[in-house]
């Protein structure tokens, strides 16, 4: 499976999200970790021969306005709404998650955390009951545990939007008891969209896919999509 | 061209974690009576005409989901 990682000016987590789509080829004996997975500058706007979207973490065009509120005009970002509307595995790691809801693929928005704190620590997520490709590998109700790290991160919805997220099972995790870092509301930390091939959460699963880190956990979302077979 | 002033504020009912660290301070600074103070962003602009500019806060400058937003065109 090859994907493509968004590059926008202000990015900082793409080569990690690289190497862990990478290493994630490597463990599923795709092209021993160079098949093909590579960056995407904002400014192409070409997606074929990728099978995977990764948004990462960073601070994009610089944050300006409202975290992801620029970049989601971006060139790449509306071949990433093509690729997405076309059942496309999409995940939005961090900054990545804000720019896909600023652009409307994913339900919600990310204010800033409710002690206005910078959080960096490690933390537990329990897996929702989503329907994702992410997710193929990762048991509803277990419990991962990977870095949190971000400023905006309080997941918000008016009451209305968040009764439809819950009723249509598109909550991928929630922060577990006590480790709701930001106040976001029913602590969710990542959602999909209605049809699942979307991903968005605020924690880091690229900062934790090699054992040097603690934590091999987030290794399963970039397996996730190729087990589940759902090439674009 | 018309000059206009973009108010934008976060809804009533979302805290306003800016708002809330701005009150906070205000004892330490000897400011008593002072509540609910929110904090928001003014977008000032000149443009041609005022056609476009309720498209232009749903689509950028607010996030209709999390912001109110008020137009003022300050002078033709």
């Amino acid at each position: 499976m090859k994907w493509g990682v968004l590059q926008f000016p202000g990015s900082c987590d793409e080569r990690d999200a690289l190497n862990a789509c990478r290493i994630a080829e490597a463990s599923l004996g795709e092209g021993g970790g160079s098949g093909g997975s590579r960056l995407v500058w904002h400014e192409e706007t070409d997606l074929s021969g990728l099978d995977g979207i990764v948004v990462p973490g960073g601070f994009s065009y610089g944050d300006y306005l409202r975290a992801g509120a620029i970049a989601r005009f971006s060139p790449a970002m509306n071949a990433v709404a093509e690729f997405a509307a076309g059942g496309g595995p999409v995940l939005g790691i961090c900054n990545g998650f804000q720019v896909l809801c600023e652009s409307g693929l994913l339900p919600g928005a990310l204010l800033t955390n409710e002690r206005t704190r910078f959080i960096c620590r490690q933390g537990d997520l329990i897996v929702g009951d989503a329907d994702s490709p992410f997710l193929s590998e990762l048991e509803a109700g277990t419990t991962i545990s990977i870095p949190f790290k971000h400023q905006s991160g309080r997941f918000f919805a008016p009451p209305e939007l968040l009764e439809e997220i819950e009723a249509n099972n598109q909550v991928a995790f929630r922060y577990a008891p006590g480790h709701n870092p930001n106040g976001s509301l029913n602590d969710i930390a990542g959602v999909t969209n209605q049809a699942g091939n979307v991903l968005g959460l605020m924690p880091h699963p690229e900062h934790a896919v090699e054992e040097f880190s603690g934590s091999t956990d987030g290794l399963a979302l970039f397996r996730g999509p190729a087990l589940a077979g759902a090439n674009a | 061209m018309i000059q206009a002033l973009v108010l934008i504020r976060p809804k009533e009912g979302i805290l306003d974690a800016q708002g809330k660290a701005v009150e906070g301070a205000l004892p330490a600074l000897g400011f008593e009576g002072i509540e609910h103070v929110r904090v928001g962003r003014i977008v000032e602009l000149k443009a041609e005409n005022a056609d476009r500019l309720e498209e232009l806060c749903e689509k950028l400058l607010a996030n209709p989901l999390i912001e109110d937003y008020e137009i003022e065109t300050i002078s033709e």
